[in-house]
């Protein structure tokens, strides 16, 4: 029950609780900030350990022979050259069909689509289709492209399959970039009698190119490392040849036949040697996922870039 | 930003519709898929062979159903198998339109392991391992005391095959007397490196993998000697001269290539299954399975010479059958 008493606070009373109080909430931050920095430690040392470890074993076989050999069964003599090709030109097929398709349907649902039952029924299902695991990719790949449309075992149906599976993830940055641009930049624009295309081709990606290229490599870095989709379409382990080359010395001069090549690709390669008996094929294995952690790495660091040089040229 | 003209923009689409127009590969590529298990031994003649005649040759790892499902579609030309062809595929084969022939190439050993700490026993009787394995064994055979009452009162730790590989057909048939009918509370993978590490790292752990995969860790596993006690043998331990001398008996089994007969008019095809069996005895030992007897080899090339269609088998793999006597059944379509 309250008393007179509890209403009566001397002053210096008063100031002790005050201070009791404050010293309270400093610790409360206090803790916090560690707990933050042991997270942050945690997640970095997880990835450290990560790295140490496949380069304490993968890093001695890391060499030109190795980069420039085909698989064999001699895991001295095997290498990566048919995984790593395939797998860029994987990226290649990836990159030009989600790139474009994306970064437009990204455009057309921030700035053209009118706001209805409609649009947020398409904005649910592209947010759900980020999250649907891989391997549904692979089997609607293997359906549609593989048999269908009788692209077989190739490059291409695997480009494809690996286009739809990141298509969200751009439409998704796309959007993301277009949204943190202020919407002055655009009354300003229509104010001026520009069209809506005019806006978005002059104005708004330009400005919004660095969010959009960080979005696309973040994409592509997921769609690298990716194993089960292709698997799935039927990627081959073995395979000791490389694609025909898409540069010819004669006319036509261009060649897309790879296109149309079977392939392999360095998680395939991996995946493979994790499998086989004896030590041997276990560091050619850590030195195949050294090699995919550096291109990833190496794909983050370009999206870094490039946003800090995006930014640098806006001024508004 | 560059500007194409209209020419430059008719140019290209024209090559893109010329390059897709003429995607019928050029090249003869040997198309190989199938078992996971025989991959080994293929992935080695496949190097050879390119390395031989410059002929492209690509193989996969669908496993053995997985690769025998596109080998109906006629989409392979080769198809690795860890067990013989089962009813089902027949009747696909035979829907497609496909016909076959097949090769026996060499032998596989199943191999029932031990922790090298294991002081407690040497062999193993078949009934005892369908005692540890069959389904109903489930929760209930949980303690190594329970099979023979001077084993050891602890927990056994029991590692396998996974349910999508041949060697857990095989195993399960030739142990259990039934394709597939396993218990289901053990860890399972289709990864033979999984199993070893677990065998290895727990003293009173029991597993099965293929004989290639306990050769590569012997040092650090102990292989058991099978008693097939209902057939009154006693006990032997896998090896080359084991497995050869058809002692070995009921887990060692035949590895396979089936051909597709319509293929073989392509002659890119005809050599290369001439140079897997004129090779397959040194390289099947180079990457540790176990070569077939030179007298089967002879057979297995008379058949490929015969075009002797169908396989050997009647719809399942049977156990302990030498090979010699496979070999002198005649194939049916």
């Amino acid at each position: 029950m309250l008393s007179v008493g509890d209403f009566i606070v001397l002053p210096s009373q008063n100031l002790r609780k005050q201070e009791a109080r404050a010293s309270r909430r400093r610790s409360i931050d206090r803790w916090f900030g560690r707990i933050g920095l042991l997270s942050t430690i945690g997640t970095l040392g997880v990835l450290a350990i990560l790295l140490l470890n496949l380069a304490a074993s993968g890093l001695a076989r890391i060499d030109w022979q190795f980069l420039l050999s085909f698989p064999s069964r001699r895991a001295a003599e095997a290498g990566i050259l048919s995984a790593w090709v395939g797998t860029i030109l994987l990226m290649i097929v990836t990159a030009s069909v989600a790139v474009p398709l994306g970064v437009a349907a990204g455009i057309y649902l921030e700035e053209y689509a009118a706001k209805n039952k409609w649009t947020d029924f398409i904005e649910i299902n592209i947010a759900n289709l980020a999250g649907v695991p891989s391997i549904l990719y692979g089997l609607m790949a293997l359906g549609l492209f593989v048999y269908q449309f009788r692209f077989g075992q190739s490059v291409l149906a695997g480009g494809l399959a690996l286009a739809c599976l990141v298509l969200p993830i751009v439409i998704v940055a796309t959007r993301e970039a277009l949204r943190t641009i202020p919407a002055a930049i655009r009354e300003a624009a229509f104010a001026l009698g520009a069209t809506r295309w005019q806006a978005v081709w002059h104005h708004l990606l330009p400005y919004s190119t660095g969010g959009i290229a960080t979005g696309v490599i973040l994409a592509m870095s997921r769609a690298i490392g990716e194993s089960a989709p292709l698997i799935t379409i039927g990627a081959l382990t073995f395979i000791a040849f490389l694609p025909p080359a898409p540069i010819l010395a004669q006319a036509p001069f261009m060649s897309f036949d790879w296109l149309f090549s079977p392939f392999t690709a360095l998680p395939i390669q991996m995946f493979n040697w994790v499998s086989r008996p004896g030590e041997e094929f276990q560091s050619n294995a850590a030195a195949a996922g050294l090699f995919l952690m550096l291109i990833t790495l190496g794909m983050n660091g370009v999206a870094i870039l490039l946003r800090k040089h995006a930014q640098r040229n806006i001024k508004w | 930003m560059r500007k194409f003209n209209k020419a430059q923009v008719f140019g290209m689409i024209l090559c893109f519709v010329w390059a897709a127009g003429s995607q019928i590969w050029a090249d003869v590529i040997v198309k190989i898929d199938g078992s996971s298990t025989v991959y080994p031994i293929t992935e080695a003649v496949a190097e050879d062979f390119q390395r031989a005649t410059g002929t492209k040759v690509t193989v996969g790892i669908s496993g053995t159903g997985g690769g025998f499902k596109k080998f109906a579609r006629g989409e392979t030309d080769v198809q690795d198998a860890s067990r013989p062809i089962q009813g089902e595929e027949i009747k696909a084969a035979k829907e497609g339109g496909i016909e076959y022939l097949e090769l026996p190439i060499a032998y596989d050993a199943l191999t029932v392991v031990v922790n090298s700490k294991n002081d407690w026993m040497e062999t193993i009787q078949v009934s005892e391992l369908k005692k540890i394995w069959e389904p109903e064994a489930q929760g209930k055979i949980i303690k190594w005391n329970q099979i023979r009452p001077e084993w050891p009162d602890k927990e056994i730790k029991l590692y396998g095959a996974g349910s999508d590989s041949g060697t857990f057909d095989y195993f399960t048939e030739a142990i259990n007397g039934k394709s597939k009918a396993s218990r289901g509370d053990y860890t399972a993978s289709e990864d033979d490196n999984v199993l070893v590490q677990g065998v290895e790292g727990d003293k009173h752990a029991l597993g099965y993998m293929g004989f290639a995969y306990y050769e590569a860790h012997q040092k650090r596993l102990k292989a058991l000697g099978i008693e097939w006690d209902a057939k009154g043998k006693s006990p032997v331990k896998p090896s080359e001269g084991t497995v050869l001398a058809g002692t070995y008996n009921p887990l060692s089994r035949p590895l396979f290539i089936y051909v597709n007969v319509k293929s073989l008019e392509k002659p890119e095809v005809k050599k290369f299954v001439e140079f897997y069996l004129a090779n397959v005895a040194r390289l099947a030992k180079e990457v540790k399975y176990i070569p077939l007897p030179d007298s089967a080899y002879t057979a297995v090339r008379e058949r490929l010479a015969k075009l002797q269609k169908g396989t050997a088998f009647v719809g399942h793999a049977e156990m302990a059958i030498p090979i010699a006597e496979i070999l002198k059944r005649t194939p049916t379509p």
